[in-house]
């Protein structure tokens, strides 16, 4: 039995992996608000899974397993990050009552 | 190309893009939801079942759920006076679309070397848990580590503090 995933090219899902990246990267540098840029870095984090799940689809080897292993531990630590960054950001929130990033202009809490 | 992959790729595409470009945080973080299940549904079609799961359960299930607690703990759902885009927007949008050409001009120049077409890969969970605890024991225990800490850092972090600045 032919699988659906046979006839879509490995250019496919990298091409789309590098215009999700471009996305966050745009949505981390164009908006004002922190959450928006975290959500932004989780695009880019998301991307970069999809690239190292399509060459463990299209490599070699794909009993080795490597690719997919290291997706799944990206996926845990971006779940990390995600918890420690909006907790900064609830922290930030708390001390200066905005999470507009262009406001946040000084070190001292 | 198969009619499948071009809708999950613009379901993530799209989502992204709306969770980008929308004014309301809130519709921000439904559209991540919604691109965030676009990935995993790619993930899906490439025979990483166990991937797919592992990113609609920790993506969708906590990572979408803590940004909308974020959103409403900081009452992000007011809408900002003087918009929602920085001063510098078009610097960022013009690094942005280098960054993609770049990607994009790689990944067309390198069609010909890297194989398009390869036999499904069988692979069982029961061979992923044996590599989980058998060749990758190791990074295991380290991530184990960092969601420990991370958890705790993130409650100390956004803990309420007992005085108040004025």
């Amino acid at each position: 039995m032919m699988s659906m995933g046979m006839t879509t090219p490995l250019a496919g899902y990298l091409l789309v992996a590098a215009m999700l990246f471009a996305i966050g990267l745009a949505g981390a540098l164009v908006r004002r608000n922190a959450i928006l840029v975290l959500i932004g870095i989780e695009l880019m984090l998301n991307a970069a899974n999809l690239n190292l799940i399509a060459f463990w689809r299209y490599g070699p080897h794909p009993e080795a397993l490597t690719g997919m292993m290291i997706a799944i531990f990206s996926i845990a630590v971006a779940a990390a990050e995600a918890a420690v960054g909006l907790g900064l950001v609830i922290a930030i929130h708390r001390h200066t009552d905005t999470t507009e990033l262009d406001k946040i202009n000084r070190m001292k809490g | 190309m198969t009619p499948v992959f071009y809708l999950l790729a613009a379901l993530a595409l799209g989502g992204g893009l709306a969770a980008v470009l929308l004014k309301h945080l809130v519709h921000c973080a439904l559209a991540t939801t919604v691109a965030f299940a676009g990935l995993a549904l790619l993930f899906l079609q490439l025979d990483a079942q166990f991937a797919g799961f592992a990113q609609i359960l920790v993506y969708i299930g906590a990572v979408a759920i803590l940004i909308v607690f974020a959103i409403l703990l900081t009452r992000g759902s007011d809408l900002p006076k003087d918009g929602v885009f920085s001063r510098s927007w078009f610097i960022g949008l013009v690094i942005a679309a280098g960054v993609f050409a770049v990607l994009a001009w790689a990944v067309l120049e390198s069609v010909r070397a890297v194989p398009q077409q390869m036999a499904v890969p069988v692979v069982s969970v029961h061979d992923i848990g044996n590599a989980l605890v058998g060749r990758y024991v190791l990074p295991l225990e380290i991530v184990a580590l960092l969601l420990t800490a991370a958890t705790i850092g993130a409650v100390i972090v956004a803990m309420h503090e007992k005085e108040r600045r004025p």
